[in-house]
C-alpha cells in the first residue's frame, strides 16, 4: 500500500498535466473529432460538439437510441452508414437536421487531428498518453 | 479529511493546487470563436454558419469548469429541453436514490446522485458495462477514473472534470478506524 500523502500527490499530477496539456485549451470542453477514415478519404475530419448537441438532446438518445458507445473511437462510423440512417444519419436527414449534402457543415476540423474527445480538461490518463 | 488534503504542509500539493487555479483561470469564463478553437479548419465554411459556443452557453446558468455551464441546473430549470427520444417514445425514468461510496482512502465518501444522471442517461449506459447494478460490486478506483473508466468515461470528459474533487468527495468522513480502506 503506497504512502496515502504519495498517492495524493500522484493523483493530483495527473489531474494538473492533463489540465494543462498544450493543444487543448482551446477547443470547447468535450468536442470530439472523428477521423477514423476522414482524413485517408481526402476529408476534413468531422468535429462533433457535445454542447450544442446535449442542449437539444440527452445523452441517452444518441448513446442508447442511435447507438453509439460511451467512448469516443468506439464506434465504426462510416458515410454509407450515415446515409442510410445509422449514426449522425438519424437526425441529420434533411428534416430534424441538415442532410448528409452539406459535408462541409461537419467535416469542418484541421486536417490530420487524431480522433478523440478534446477539450480543456480532457483527463486521458497515463494509459493513453 | 479535507482540511488535512488542502492544508497539509506539502510543495508538491501547493505547486499543484496553484497551477490548477491558473489553469482553471486561464479557461474561466471565456468561449473561444468556433475559428479560433484549434480544432476547426478557419478557412471552412462551417465556422461562418455554424452556432458560436458563446451565444448558446453564454445563456445558460454558470460554472466554473467544463464548458462553463451548470448542465444539471440548465435542465432542471427549464433553460433547455432536450429531447429524451428519437425513436422509443420512452420517456427517461428517474431514479432517485443516492449511493455512498466509502472506499475512498483518507478522502471524504463520495456521495452518487442517481437522479443528476437519470435524467440525462439510460440506466443501460452505465449498467452492467461500466458498473454492476449491486451496490459494491465494482472496484472503482481513481487511477482507473484519472484514466477514463468508470466515472471518467463521462467525468473528465463531457460532464463536470476531474479537477472538481469536492463535487464527489462531498461526505466527511467521521473519524473511526472502522471507515474507509
Amino acid at each position: 500500500m503506497w504512502h496515502t500523502g504519495l498517492r495524493i500527490n500522484i493523483v493530483c499530477l495527473f489531474v494538473l498535466l492533463t489540465a494543462i496539456i498544450p493543444g487543448r485549451l482551446s477547443a470547447e470542453y468535450a468536442d470530439v473529432i472523428l477521423n477514423k477514415y476522414a482524413d485517408a478519404a481526402g476529408m476534413n475530419p468531422v468535429l462533433f460538439p457535445h454542447w450544442f448537441h446535449r442542449i437539444r438532446f440527452k445523452c441517452r438518445v444518441c448513446h442508447t437510441e442511435l447507438g453509439f458507445e460511451m467512448r469516443a473511437g468506439a464506434n465504426k462510423v462510416t458515410m454509407d452508414k450515415i446515409t442510410e440512417g445509422e449514426f449522425c444519419g438519424a437526425c441529420h436527414d434533411g428534416e430534424t437536421a441538415w442532410s448528409t449534402e452539406n459535408c462541409d457543415l461537419c467535416h469542418s476540423a484541421k486536417n490530420g487531428i487524431k480522433s478523440g474527445i478534446y477539450g480543456g480538461h480532457e483527463t486521458g490518463g497515463p494509459g493513453r498518453w | 479529511m479535507k482540511t488535512n488534503f488542502l492544508t497539509q504542509n506539502n510543495p508538491i500539493m501547493l505547486v499543484v493546487l496553484l497551477l490548477l487555479a491558473i489553469s482553471v483561470g486561464v479557461q474561466a469564463g471565456e468561449w473561444l470563436s468556433l475559428e479560433k478553437d484549434e480544432l476547426h479548419d478557419p478557412d471552412s465554411t462551417a465556422v461562418k454558419v455554424l452556432q458560436q459556443p458563446a451565444s448558446a452557453l453564454g445563456i445558460l446558468p454558470p460554472d466554473t469548469a467544463g464548458n462553463q455551464v451548470d448542465w444539471v441546473r440548465a435542465l432542471r430549470e427549464g433553460y433547455i429541453n432536450p429531447r429524451s427520444h428519437l425513436h422509443d417514445n420512452v420517456e427517461l425514468e428517474v431514479l432517485d436514490t443516492d449511493i455512498l461510496l466509502k472506499g475512498t482512502g483518507d478522502q471524504p465518501f463520495v456521495l452518487f446522485p442517481h437522479k443528476a444522471h437519470t435524467e440525462w442517461l439510460d440506466c443501460s449506459n452505465c449498467h452492467e458495462e461500466l458498473f454492476k447494478s449491486k451496490a459494491g460490486a465494482t472496484d472503482i478506483d481513481m487511477m482507473s477514473i484519472l484514466q477514463g473508466e468508470f466515472c471518467g468515461r463521462c467525468h473528465g470528459a463531457v460532464s463536470f472534470p476531474l479537477t472538481e474533487c469536492d463535487r464527489c468527495h462531498s461526505v466527511p468522513q467521521v473519524s473511526s478506524p472502522l471507515q474507509g480502506r
